[in-house]
């Protein structure tokens, strides 16, 4: 029970970051390699804001922080011309730098000891916290799914969401594509960041490394999500990216619980996950393809 | 309304592929003129439009709109008073997003302020512009436009491209990927629409018989630069056979391509 509350929690925070990836990769359809980067500058954000006594701002430091970086992408990506890939590849490894300086020139830094917002939510609670916990992880993630899909549904959410269906179609309704296209990848780098800040101080730490992998993450939650709900508009998209995320911490939880694998192996069962589910529709059409033929010959073979 | 002022374009200057796309071209367009362009391929119609909407900036000369120079603007800046249909039905429309969505994207500037892109009385005012198309699309506002036809979405785009009462309607062979009903009706309901909101249009065909019958001037153009240019009486008595013994006395060709209709 304490683990699937757990995979809940973590699920739920992690949530904010897979909605992020969603709208990089599936609304904006950019692959966007800057969020293992801003995870970890979202994280050191908020441990050293948590630490100087601010557990809230530490969220909106978080932020504004991970809304910078994703720009910074953006702006190398349509100011200068670079590959996205490689632009995303580019401010990530330059925050590599940031992040250190920022938890000043350590690997890591606990917070143990200081208020965050989950430690004041426990304090509100008469019995012990998990409850308060896991209201909150859920409120938060529910607030952030809500302004999301309002904001794409205004005109500028639309205009962001065609950008990534037909640049040329937005660019002839008169609007600055490069200029969507910023504003999305800071979006979702904020998205990003914010959840790196509150798994910090769920976790009562910051560690430089902890973005390794988190694109990849982020995406079989999305995956994940998308194979249940299918996909359809973007509200529900979000949705299942959100449920996506709370059920892949669950596999993952109970796959290391049984000790199927030892807990190293976490990055490498994310990728496996997320090759089964892209490969799942060629593999689909093969066996169709098999059977197809299987059938063919059969008839064949009566004549 | 529209002036090109020796405008001139080289795509690849200096390389062995060196093509003068666009050579010193002296262009002016009255208000309301319905201008039809015909050439060979690579004559420099495309490149034309291109330019004119801002696709490419060009390498010498001027563009103005209504006096106001417009050489240098972007082209989302010029897609404000510009609107243009190209021949590929894909290109115009967001598949992903439903009709109505699209109708409200390209409606922009002009719609009524709200906090979310779709609202009631746009709605209405969409709804009575597909149900003018009479293809029964005022009833599938939320379908995606993914899920259309080539000839649905290229009616889709072209209110899009209207939507919002652009100055200049740049048509760029847009009914010449469609079946040849679909076609005339697609070229039925775009005369409708410019006659109506009487936009100063261009429109670019290798059907030489609809560029005589249709607008009001008829411009050909080969390697970059425009060899006849039509209207009034010069262009009712002209038929297609004199057309095409033109061009040939001009360039010393035949005026033909694998596309090009001629009857």
């Amino acid at each position: 029970m304490t683990l699937l509350i757990g995979s809940i929690q973590l699920g739920l925070l992690y949530a904010i970051m897979a909605l992020g990836i969603y709208i990089t990769f599936r609304i904006l359809n950019l692959p966007d390699l800057t969020v293992d980067g801003s995870f970890s500058l979202g994280m050191a954000c908020a441990a050293v804001a948590t630490i100087s006594g601010h557990p809230l701002l530490a969220l909106f430091i978080a932020i504004l922080a991970g809304a910078l970086a994703g720009l910074a992408t953006g702006l190398l990506h349509t100011r200068l011309n670079i590959h996205p890939i490689l632009a995303g590849i580019l401010v990530m490894t330059g925050l590599y730098t940031v992040n250190l300086g920022l938890m000043g020139g350590k690997a890591n830094l606990s917070v143990v000891g200081n208020d965050t917002a989950f430690s004041s939510i426990e304090s509100m609670f008469l019995t012990r916290g998990e409850m308060g916990i896991t209201l909150l992880a859920l409120v938060i993630c529910l607030t952030i799914i809500v302004i999301l899909a309002m904001f794409f549904k205004t005109r500028l959410g639309l205009a962001i969401r065609a950008t990534g269906d037909n640049e040329d179609m937005v660019r002839s309704s008169s609007i600055n594509a490069n200029l969507t296209k910023c504003i999305a990848l800071a979006m979702g780098n904020a998205c990003v960041a914010l959840s790196g800040a509150l798994i910090c101080q769920y976790q009562n730490f910051s560690d430089v490394g902890s973005g390794v992998g988190m694109v990849i993450i982020g995406l079989a939650s999305v995956i994940i999500g998308e194979t249940i709900f299918g996909r359809r508009s973007v509200t529900i998209g979000l949705l299942a990216a959100a449920f996506g995320s709370i059920l892949y911490r669950i596999i993952l939880a109970f796959a290391l619980k049984i000790d199927m694998f030892p807990p190293y192996a976490l990055k490498l069962i994310s990728a496996l996950i997320v090759i089964i589910a892209l490969s799942g529709p060629s593999i689909k059409a093969a066996l169709q393809q098999n059977k197809f033929r299987r059938e063919v010959n059969s008839h064949l073979s009566d004549k | 309304m529209l002036d090109l002022i020796k405008v001139s374009k080289t795509f690849f200057p200096g390389t062995a592929n060196e093509k003068k796309a666009l050579n010193s071209i002296n262009l002016h367009l009255d208000p309301g003129d319905f201008v039809t362009i015909i050439g060979s391929n690579g004559a420099g119609k495309s490149s034309l439009f291109n330019a004119i909407a801002g696709v490419f900036f060009i390498d010498s000369g001027a563009i103005m709109l209504e006096h106001r120079n417009i050489t240098t603007l972007p082209d989302y800046k010029r897609a404000y008073d510009i609107g243009r249909l190209m021949q590929d039905p894909m290109k115009g429309t967001a598949p992903s997003m439903t009709i109505e969505e699209n109708l409200a994207l390209a409606f922009g500037r002009k719609a009524h302020k709200s906090f979310f892109a779709l609202n009631k009385r746009d709605a209405a005012h969409f709804r009575e512009l597909l149900a003018r198309l009479d293809l029964g699309l005022e009833d599938r506002m939320k379908t995606r436009v993914g899920n259309l036809s080539g000839g649905q979405r290229q009616a889709v785009t072209l209110l899009m491209c209207t939507i919002s009462r652009p100055k200049l309607l740049l048509l760029d062979e847009h009914t010449a990927a469609l079946d040849p009903a679909t076609a005339e009706k697609i070229l039925k309901i775009t005369m409708d629409i410019v006659k109506e909101s009487q936009i100063t249009t261009m429109m670019i065909t290798h059907d030489i018989k609809a560029a005589l019958a249709l607008g009001n001037r008829t411009i050909m153009m080969d390697e970059g630069e425009i060899i006849l240019d039509i209207k009034g009486e010069q262009r009712s008595n002209m038929t297609i056979d004199e057309l095409l013994a033109y061009y040939y006395k001009e360039r010393k060709k035949q005026l033909t391509d694998d596309r090009m209709l001629l009857a």
